[in-house]
């Protein structure tokens, strides 16, 4: 076997050619990547995925595919929808207390003017 | 509910086989709603959807095919970024947001240390010129943004992601010590 197969085709297995498309992005030092993003979406659909999309925006598309399917191991019922969810909560609580803040600088002012 | 007499569920129809009594998509994938099922079928393949719902108590199994059809969602909408797009959009109001709150919460100092007569005699404070005011409000916003970005540690910017981030279970961890962590319906909305 070709111990320069990248970690997809260790992976599962199998001869890695030279024009492999998970090679650039599975290198073969990093296992658990692929197998977190395998577990998560299957080989064959990531693979239609990125065939699907521009050279050049490959390795972003695998670095978010790879966040997605850790926080969903992490969290099997919410995925990263749980970290939206809690970015939302935040929002509307800041935005709360800056507006109290803001109400109390305008009575602040007032007082200041009178 | 799949079974004989009744319409299969829509998992089934698509994947062209009997509905069973007791198939795992019937109660999250009706009949009326082919795109659900469509959608997160392109995205993860019904294979990993009935691995998933299979290695999770009944209780939870509706949210985590709601979350799972957003997700799948996102990622067509978005095939490089998906959902980590409304991450770093919404990490960005946040920061945004707690630069504005830092500054209003110091001009209210200001304020309230110009206004306190107490402060001033006791502590012996100054009135504070412009170049001290800035300076407050300039220390304010900097400690705002150095904890925000240690909060989430990514930020992404004109289209180009940092995979330098912090791992998805340290992010959760602390976003958790922040708040409490509301499930909340208008997301599935």
């Amino acid at each position: 076997m070709n111990p320069k197969r990248c970690a997809a085709c260790k992976y599962l297995r199998r001869r890695c050619p030279k024009d492999c498309i998970f090679s650039p992005y599975f290198p073969p030092s990093d296992p658990d990547k692929f197998a977190c993003i395998h577990r998560i979406y299957g080989a064959g659909n990531v693979s239609k995925m990125l065939q699907q999309l521009p050279v050049q925006t490959r390795a972003e598309a695998v670095e978010s595919l790879s966040f997605e399917a850790k926080c969903r191991v992490d969290d099997p019922v919410y995925g990263c929808v749980g970290i939206i969810s809690l970015l939302q909560t935040q929002i509307q609580n800041t935005q709360a207390l800056l507006a109290k803040t803001q109400a109390e600088i305008a009575v602040a002012q007032n007082k200041q003017n009178q | 509910m799949g079974g004989p007499g009744s319409s299969p569920c829509a998992s089934c129809k698509l994947l062209r086989r009997r509905c069973a009594k007791d198939c795992i998509f019937a109660p999250y994938f009706p009949p009326d709603d082919p795109h659900k099922f469509a959608i997160v079928h392109k995205v993860f393949g019904a294979s990993n959807v009935s691995k998933m719902l299979q290695e999770l108590p009944v209780h939870q199994r509706a949210d985590a095919v709601n979350s799972l059809v957003f997700e799948a969602n996102a990622r067509v909408r978005d095939p490089v970024y998906g959902c980590v797009g409304a991450i770093s959009y919404l990490q960005n109001q946040v920061s945004q947001l707690q630069m504005q709150l830092a500054v209003a919460q110091a001009e209210i100092l200001c304020i309230q240390m110009q206004h306190e007569p107490t402060l001033q005699s006791h502590h012996q404070v100054l009135e504070l010129d412009q170049d001290d005011k800035a300076l407050l409000l300039h220390n304010n916003i900097d400690n705002c943004c150095n904890n925000n970005n240690n909060n989430l540690g990514y930020a992404m910017s004109s289209g180009q992601f940092n995979s330098n981030f912090a791992s998805p279970s340290s992010i959760m961890q602390m976003q958790m010590q922040m708040q409490d962590p509301l499930k909340q319906e208008s997301l599935w909305t």
